[in-house]
């Protein structure tokens, strides 16, 4: 399947080449959402929370292992018609979308033993404040399309990291964008924050989709494919008469991309959306979608636009710079846990960042991992910050946090170590991942590259001290109110223990997933 | 990287490589092992280890000084230059060009570290049996401090920087949680927090020399570094040599990284005795020495560290002079003995031998005295200013006689320990060409002087003059828990200098810091050693007339400027402010008002300026999507014009 997209002679149409094995793990996730919103529309009400817990964890795992079965030279390759490349980087990511986002499932899961506590609203059409609203919460209802929702989300995931082209990268990035937007305006308690955080999501993802919408316009009328590797090869081949489309359409492109991962300046969106959203669904967005983000900026980096990189690299060094900067920094000011873990995210962006702009295969592995890292410790946090309550309501404005370790030891344990890998201090998985990510830079990266580190170096600093006032203000300051946990709470504990101990293995014996990394650092083209 | 090792050979100081770790060395990793898996039990097995776990710690630590033990005589029995080892633990982090095993370098200069780690650490692991009897949190202090001995280990043993780096941020931790292990407390709290972030300064220098020694070496391991050092530029092992310096400095408390030495006080005093006295502290000089590779082929760098040196240890003893509160005096001779080790160290080879020789010396008689001092709090009802103390030798006979030694040691009067280490560092800063043996010479002599006076002052004010306790104090001796390690440590102060000097300890360190030929001070000897004695006698003397002779106020009189100054810690608090917090202050609001008022805000802001009003200014608020967007679009047309600039 080498041959560019080409429109095919009237009269004839050509059937596209398609390897079922090698999309098997995303066709099974777009199944079982499908099936998901049948559940919805024919289940008894009673019987659809067991169902579509079910059906989500099914379908994950029947992935998951479609994922893995096949021998990796029969799967490696672009597929229905080179939209798709199923290879290292695509499979890894898949793989680590589908396990994390499976304990995201678990977390969204967690009702704590009944409908009270839950995060999501009773009835997401109800007007906050209406009889409608109180009549479902009377009733019990509970707010079951989530599932089917984080299932679409994922399945545009999957496909966002293996999309080979520009427009099924589009379609990839709406489809994973959509069900987001919903699920952040669904959270219980301060309905009209969530649904603005929704809103402005919306506006702005759809504003960001535009841009990369005409950067693809652009890079089309520049390359005459829109396929990733025929831009590559158009950049090289160039003869520099359509020069002037090039970087306007790589930046458009960018921008789109880097909408999503993040990064200043297009970063305003996330730490509204990460407080306005409920929780559990924050956590998803926060592991997940940064990723997928990273997971199609690296396909599209290194396999269309590494030729011309000279050209726009310059740019998006001083953006990863300043999302190191912007994010550690105003991390500082923060009052709210959410807030802070977005500026922390927003961060984490930055570090990712340097090491993408490394342009050596050891960055590809170095960057995998750090999403990886970052993304089972993130779950894991919000899992906590859901978990910690105060009259029902989820306790986030951080004076709630403080003396929590000497009402909840092992909750304020668990977050010290959280925010200590985030801090990137050493044998958690923060300090693996900001080598294996750093190093790269060092090497590779030439004087911008060592810059980058010097400022990565001097904004985890940063963020430390930020996290330390968090593990001070928990440790150390008498508690005031009456802030507790949410309890039974099994599922989230088991989301919590998964994050926990996959931060320390990662931190003391990150080898095997170093080396795994490393060889699914591959692209096709 | 291990074939590396073993083919290596260094450059500059002519050690010898080390090659596979065998019989009982290739057991090293229970040295880390074996604290560390006492401080897992103890934090994860709860209250059900509440009976035994701090026995079990206790024994914990000693088996770690048993094999520390056993692996020394093992070594001893092999020809010097075959004395180092090393053990390849695992695969740590294979990162497709970086490569790096967890490995650990067993010579003799780690050796000498784990034995004073393991002995000092066990020896405060039996005193804070006595100490911590009744508190209801024994068990998590034992926890923390098993796990700050396995660290600390960790740190000594490890084969490259990254690893180092690992057992670093652990002693940190544990030197954290221990500080602040009176959580209750706020003001402990605060002093915690000050520890950590003036560490976090200093963990800059450590993690971008580490990332500097990647780029300049290719590798992060000590043997490849040291053999490569030949072959790169001076400015990048200047550079390293002054980042390592940073991380140093902020480690061991030295200028200008020294103020959170004093607040760490507020941790129980064992703690004080065994972290921020006779281990932890002196990470700093032992992290230098290690890189003698690097310090050696950058004489800038070591001039640097030289300085460093010579300024805290007037620094600390000028501040020492002032302080009424025990602990805190201590602090402050800890950080001026340590800035004479890394005086010592800054002058190359002549002084690293040294360096390490008052390290452990001064490891043993500042433990001592930490203990005392602890002693001293546990009969006067947790009291510790030093104008309520006085008179003390009568009714603390143990504490008194075992501080007593401590107190000869570090005053160098021989021949207690301090005498045969320190006096060999004033030797060696006399040594060189130019200005710089007079000056390094003169300010550690100099420093020899202050330090009599305020150790006397502090000895005499504790145990001697008049007593001028508070009503409702009774002095009482300590338990034997407690008398027995400072009996042994006293011990070591009174003797373990003269010993090592019978010994030849720096000829035991010559495989790993190479030989170095004998050189002349500027002065003879016996001069430096006699004008060294005079300093002594006449600090000593000042001391007893001030603080015997006259009587002691039990309120602090005004003082003078320099010693308003110096009970004040030089005012590195409030400079610190001044240099550090408030810009970064004024960066966060900064950014946080462009964040919250966004373009929107700046193009309203102009408008508003324009116009002569302000009140447009006060509506922008943060939260508008179109604010977000137009940020965006600036972002992208900021973006683009930047590329179209560019190319």
């Amino acid at each position: 399947m080498t041959a560019l997209l080409t429109l095919p002679a009237a009269g004839e149409f050509e059937m596209a080449d398609i390897n079922y094995v090698a999309i098997a793990p995303m066709i099974v996730v777009f199944a079982a959402a499908v099936l998901g919103v049948l559940v919805e529309a024919f289940a008894p009400r009673r019987l659809r929370y067991p169902i579509q817990v079910g059906l989500a964890v099914l379908a994950l795992v029947i992935a998951f292992a479609a994922l893995v079965l096949p021998d990796a030279d029969s799967v490696t390759g672009t597929t229905v018609a080179g939209t798709l490349a199923v290879d290292g980087p695509s499979r890894f990511l898949s793989g680590v979308l589908l396990a994390l986002g499976l304990v995201g499932l678990l977390v969204m899961a967690e009702r704590f033993g009944g409908e009270g506590p839950d995060a999501f609203t009773p009835m997401g059409a109800a007007t906050p404040g209406s009889a409608i609203e109180s009549a479902a919460a009377r009733a019990g209802l509970a707010t079951t399309e989530v599932f089917p929702l984080a299932l679409f989300s994922l399945g545009g995931m999957m496909m966002f990291t293996s999309a080979n082209d520009l427009l099924s990268m589009f379609v990839a990035l709406e489809v994973l964008s959509l069900p987001l937007y919903i699920l952040t305006g669904l959270a219980r308690r301060r309905r009209l924050l969530s649904q603005e955080a929704a809103l402005k999501y919306f506006l702005l993802g759809a504003f960001s989709s535009a841009f990369f919408l005409f950067g693809a316009g652009l890079i089309y009328g520049y390359a005459g494919s829109i396929r990733i590797p025929a831009i590559g090869e158009a950049a090289a081949a160039s003869s520099g008469d359509l020069e002037p489309l090039l970087l306007p359409g790589v930046a458009m492109l960018l921008v789109g991309l880097l909408f999503k991962v993040g990064a200043v300046p297009f970063h305003s969106w996330t730490p509204d959306v990460y407080q306005g959203a409920p929780s559990p669904v924050t956590g998803f967005m926060a592991a997940c979608t940064k990723i997928a983000a990273f997971g199609a900026l690296l396909r599209l980096v290194y396999v269309g636009l590494e030729s011309t990189r000279w050209e726009w690299r310059p740019g998006v060094v001083v953006i990863a710079a300043l999302t190191m900067i912007v994010g550690a920094v105003l991390s500082v000011t923060q009052t709210d846990i959410k807030r802070l873990l977005a500026y922390s995210s927003v961060a984490h962006a930055g570090f990712i960042l340097v090491g993408l702009l490394a342009f050596d295969i050891t960055a590809v592995g170095g960057v995998m991992f750090y999403l990886v890292a970052y993304g089972a410790s993130t779950i894991a946090a919000f899992a906590l910050v859901n978990m910690v309550r105060e009259n029902g309501a989820e306790a986030t404005h951080l004076s709630q946090w403080a003396g929590l370790g000497r009402r909840h030891p092992w909750v304020a344990a668990a977050m010290t170590l959280l925010l200590l890998a985030f801090a990137g201090i050493p044998l958690t998985s923060g300090f693996t991942a900001k080598v294996a990510a750093f190093m790269p830079a060092v090497a590779h990266g030439g004087l911008s590259g060592v810059l980058l580190v010097v400022i990565g170096v001097l904004a985890s600093a940063v963020t430390a001290f930020v996290y330390v006032k968090v593990i001070v203000l928990m440790y150390f300051t008498a508690p005031s109110g009456d802030v507790g946990l949410a309890q039974p709470a099994l599922l989230s504990v088991v989301a919590i223990a998964v994050g926990v101990v996959l931060t320390v293995l990662l931190g003391v014996v990150p080898g095997p997933l170093l080396d795994l990394a490393a060889q699914s650092s591959t692209f096709v083209r | 990287m291990h074939n590396q090792l073993m083919v290596s050979l260094v450059g500059e100081g002519g050690a010898a490589a080390a090659s596979a770790a065998s019989g009982l060395t290739a057991w090293g990793w229970l040295l880390v092992a074996l604290p560390l898996a006492g401080a897992a039990l103890l934090l994860l097995g709860g209250r059900a280890t509440n009976s035994f776990g701090p026995l079990l710690a206790t024994g914990l630590s000693w088996a770690s000084f048993a094999l520390g033990a056993a692996i020394l005589v093992a070594m001893l029995g092999q020809d010097p230059a075959e004395r180092a080892a090393h053990l390849d633990l695992y695969e740590w982090i294979p990162a497709g060009g970086f490569e790096l095993s967890a490995g650990m370098l067993i010579d003799p200069l780690s050796i000498s570290f784990v034995l004073l780690v393991t002995f000092v650490g066990s020896l405060i692991h039996v005193y804070s049996l006595g100490y911590m009897e009744h508190d209801p949190d024994k068990r998590r202090f034992f926890a923390y401090l098993n796990l700050f001995v396995a660290a600390m280990l960790l740190l000594v043993l490890a084969d490259s920087y990254l690893l180092l780096f690992v057992g670093w941020e652990g002693v940190g931790l544990a030197s954290y949680l221990l500080i602040g292990f009176w959580n209750h407390k706020p003001a402990y709290a605060t002093a915690a927090n000050k520890a950590f972030v003036v560490n976090r300064v200093g963990d800059i220098g450590m993690a971008l020399a580490i990332a500097l020694i990647f780029a300049t070496f290719g590798a992060v391991d000590f043997a490849t570094v040291n053999a490569g050092v030949p072959d790169a530029s001076t400015a990048a092992l200047t550079a390293i040599g002054l980042l390592l310096l940073l991380g140093a400095c902020g480690k061991s408390a030295q200028f200008p990284l020294q103020s959170w030495l004093g607040d760490a006080m507020a941790g129980p005093t064992p703690v004080s005795a065994l972290i921020h006295a006779a281990t932890m502290v002196t990470a700093g000089v032992y992290l230098i020495v290690r890189s003698h590779a690097i310090f050696d082929a950058s004489p800038d760098a070591r001039l640097v560290v030289a300085i460093v040196g010579a300024i805290t240890l007037v620094y600390g003893a000028v501040v020492g002079c002032a302080k009424d509160d025990i602990k805190k005096a201590l602090a402050a001779s800890t950080m001026s003995q340590i800035g004479y080790m890394m005086l010592a160290a800054g002058l190359g080879p002549v002084g690293y031998a040294f360096a390490i020789f008052h390290l452990i010396t001064h490891g043993f008689f500042k433990a001592g005295m930490f203990l005392g001092a602890g002693s001293v709090m546990h009969g006067m009802n947790d009291q510790v200013d030093m104008r309520r103390f006085g008179a003390l030798s009568g009714a603390m006979k143990i504490t008194w006689i075992t501080f007593g030694l401590g107190w000869l040691a570090i005053l160098g009067v021989p021949p207690f320990a301090g005498f045969w280490s320190k006096d060999k560092i004033i030797e060696a800063a006399f040594i060189g060409e130019g200005w710089q043996p007079w000056v390094f010479g003169l300010t550690a002599l100099l420093g020899a002087g202050v330090t009599a006076f305020y150790m006397s002052r502090l000895f005499l004010m504790t145990f001697h003059g008049k007593a001028r306790w508070t009503d409702d104090v009774h002095p009482h001796e300590s338990p034997a828990t407690m008398t027995v390690p400072m009996i042994i440590l006293a011990v070591g102060s009174a003797a373990l200098g003269l010993v090592m000097v019978l010994l030849d300890f720096p000829a035991w360190l010559e495989p790993v810091l190479g030989h170095h030929e004998h050189e002349h001070p500027v002065l003879p000897i016996p001069v430096i050693m006699g004008a060294t004695l005079v300093v002594v006698a006449i600090g000593l003397a000042l001391a007893w007339f001030r603080y015997v002779k006259e009587s002691v106020p039990t309120t602090a009189p005004k003082g003078s400027l320099l010693t308003r100054a110096a009970r004040e810690d030089l005012y590195q608090d409030q400079i610190n402010s001044g240099f550090f917090q408030w810009p970064g202050i004024l960066l966060t609001r900064s950014l946080n008002y462009a964040d919250k008022a966004g373009v929107d805000g700046a193009l309203s802001g102009l408008a508003a300026g324009i116009g002569g009003s302000s009140s447009a200014l006060r509506k922008v608020q943060n939260g508008f999507a179109r604010s977000y967007a137009l940020t965006m679009l600036a972002g992208v047309v900021v973006f683009l014009g930047a590329l179209w600039v560019i190319n």
